[in-house]
């Protein structure tokens, strides 16, 4: 089994927290993590290629400093690292960015399976793994939340839907989202760090990877961020006083509505 | 490329502050742009000397624009019944469709269809595209991808609207794709743009700590996936006429290797958080998996659902169906009751588009308080009991 992980680099809101006068997200130290869903989406791919043997590849799209997610996956378990960058990515929404992956997997050579996060969790679109499939002609399963068995060219998983889970069979190649039931990611060992340091990552441009230039980045993006703003500020805010008792017969008050 | 006219600039620092994704810097008074830039262009509107300018390469229109005409909503149907966001898409969709002086139609998927055509009719739909086949019984994405293709080639709806469901999100991206058309996730508003028709596709992005209103200027349809619990269903009215057109596609687009063996229903309780309009959430504070006991009195009591923080669920306390926040679920009910919930930023991004949210924590500094409507300080294990027996006695009088 020869597979690819997609992974994103997105700031971490670990210690973020949200400036109650401005309702802004306070930035400053905000550190750059591996998207969560993805450090899933790589363990899984780490325990299919333990247990039926083949290849760890990790990929990842972003700007040159997304190196270190790359070498984080191999810490945990990855063969090698392919990063994707070029600055005529940049503005690229979920269709031209799908676009620029399909690519760039395409340009590595064939793969059995193809798994990503579910998400990531500074876009949360969920658009790009279903895209990326799309562009690879390739069948797709959503938020996996388990992989029952690989057998003879097709798999058996289990997708999470809003009201329980399907059990679903789909032939190989094919491409996972997967969200974080599914495992339980390892830590890197000691032998993983030091390999991820001496790692050779590769890295492809927009002509490495024969992509079109109208279908990358700005110009191949469909969509288009008119404004960004703020969210209007919540409502005015009560706190209640008195004793236990008083407090809850004021809120119950203010839930009439509800009730 | 975003370019600053460094002539022009003045240091300032306003578009290094207002800049979300940290890309611009301020290094010896000129504005400098890093690989982090996405070309949003919000720091060019707030730069008063106008040094900062987007500069992309002139944008034609994919296809013929005026071709595309109608609004569409895809209506789920999964075992038995139409999920409640497609009606919630009829409600706003109606409300597009009249204002563009275009009909709503709807399309649905699914095998024993019952009167579910004459629901979304009665729901503001003028028209429903039907195909019922045994074999779209269960949903498999690249069936359902490839019939909503076809079914858009053909007709050339300007908009398509589905639920951010998990169906919904699964596959409306594969037909976006495809089409080459622009989509945009989870949108909270939609409006229509009056100067040129536009479809304003209106998106929290950060976890809901800015907002993004998008568009699609070159390519059709436009398409939407729309959170549920957003959009308000029109009073359904069965004596409004609509039109049923039964649909029979190829058998080669019925087919698929892709074969569901087995579904499965239950999270604990059968429910959907995202679908109900009142949430009792609780987090670390309950201590253990008996805390939510507490937690399922007072949902009950309230014809609510239970909601679950990430530390409770790791801890094992209830399932991950539960689970609310960045890494689980993002809900927006009526009510959010969070108990026990200290309202890290990975929670707040999930839920803090809620209506009314009442926060009951021990601790006063916990962040959950800085966005609650309404707040007490106490412990949860006396607040909650006595919430649930005040609110029974209110409900009995």
């Amino acid at each position: 089994m020869d597979i690819l992980v997609c992974i994103k680099q997105v700031p971490d809101t670990k210690d973020v927290r949200l400036d109650p006068k401005t309702n802004t997200m306070a930035r400053e130290g905000v550190e750059s993590i591996m998207n969560p869903f993805d450090r899933h989406a790589l363990e899984e791919a780490v325990r299919i290629k333990e247990a039926h043997g083949g290849t760890v590849t990790a990929l990842s799209m972003g700007p040159p400093q997304a190196e270190a997610v790359l070498r984080e996956a191999i810490a945990c378990g990855a063969d090698d690292g392919v990063l994707v960058s070029d600055r005529a990515f940049a503005g690229a929404d979920t269709w031209a960015t799908s676009y620029t992956l399909a690519k760039a997997a395409a340009s590595l050579g064939s793969f059995d399976l193809m798994l990503c996060g579910k998400q990531a969790i500074d876009g949360d679109t969920a658009q790009v793994g279903p895209g990326l499939a799309s562009q690879l002609k390739i069948p797709y399963i959503t938020c996996v939340q388990k992989v029952r068995e690989i057998e003879n060219g097709f798999m058996q998983v289990e997708r999470m839907m809003d009201d329980g889970y399907d059990v679903v069979r789909l032939p190989l190649p094919a491409l996972l989202t997967v969200v974080k039931d599914i495992n339980e990611p390892r830590v890197p060992s000691l032998k993983g760090k030091m390999r991820a340091k001496k790692a050779d990552i590769r890295c492809c441009s927009a002509a490495d990877i024969m992509a079109d230039e109208n279908c990358i980045g700005l110009a191949g993006s469909p969509t288009q961020v008119v404004k960004v703003f703020t969210p209007p500020p919540r409502g005015d805010r009560t706190v209640f006083s008195g004793t236990l008792e008083e407090q809850v017969m004021q809120l119950v008050q203010q839930l009439k509505t509800y009730l | 490329m975003l370019l600053v006219d460094s002539e022009k600039c003045i240091g300032c620092g306003v578009c290094e502050a207002n800049c979300a994704f940290g890309a611009i810097t301020v290094e010896d008074g000129c504005a400098v742009v890093n690989d982090s830039c996405t070309l949003c262009g919000s720091c060019v509107d707030t730069c008063e000397p106008g040094a900062l300018t987007l500069e992309g390469g002139e944008k034609k229109a994919l296809t013929n624009l005026g071709e595309w005409s109608g609004i569409w909503v895809f209506a789920e149907y999964r075992m038995g019944k139409v999920a409640p966001v497609s009606f919630e898409l009829l409600g706003i969709g109606r409300n597009l469709a009249d204002q563009r002086g275009v009909p709503l139609s709807a399309v649905l998927f699914g095998h024993a269809l019952n009167d579910a055509a004459a629901e979304l009719i009665a729901s503001g739909a003028d028209t429903v595209y039907v195909v019922d086949d045994p074999r779209l019984e269960h949903f498999r994405e690249d069936v359902y991808g490839r019939l909503l293709e076809m079914l858009i080639r053909e007709h050339k709806p300007e908009v398509v609207l589905a639920g951010a469901t998990a169906i919904g999100r699964s596959f409306i991206p594969q037909v976006a794709n495809i089409l080459n058309a622009g989509l945009t996730a989870d949108c909270t508003q939609l409006a229509i743009r009056e100067s040129d028709g536009m479809l304003l596709q209106t998106r929290p992005a950060f976890g809901g700590n800015i907002m993004a209103t998008i568009e699609c200027p070159y390519s059709r349809p436009q398409m939407a996936t729309v959170r549920p619990k957003v959009m308000v269903p029109l009073e359904p009215d069965p004596s409004r006429q609509g039109e049923v057109i039964k649909v029979s596609p190829p058998d080669a687009l019925l087919s698929s290797q892709v074969e569901v063996l087995e579904t499965v229903i239950g999270t604990e309780d059968n429910v959907n958080i995202q679908e109900v309009e009142i949430l009792v959430a609780g987090g670390r504070g309950l201590e253990n998996e008996k805390g939510f006991d507490l937690i399922r009195e007072l949902a009950d009591e309230l014809g609510g659902a239970v909601a679950a923080s990430r530390a409770a669920v790791d801890s094992g306390w209830i399932p991950y169906p539960h689970q609310v926040g960045q890494t689980g679920k993002t809900v927006c009910p009526k009510l959010y009751i969070a108990c026990g919930i200290s309202g890290a930023i990975q929670h707040a991004v999930g839920m803090q588009s809620s209506k009314t949210i009442v926060a009951i924590n021990r601790d006063k500094n916990a962040p959950i308080f800085d966005f609650a409507t309404y707040s007490l300080v106490g412990d949860l294990f006396e607040i909650v009991p006595l919430l649930t027996e005040k609110i029974r006695e209110c409900r009995k009088q």
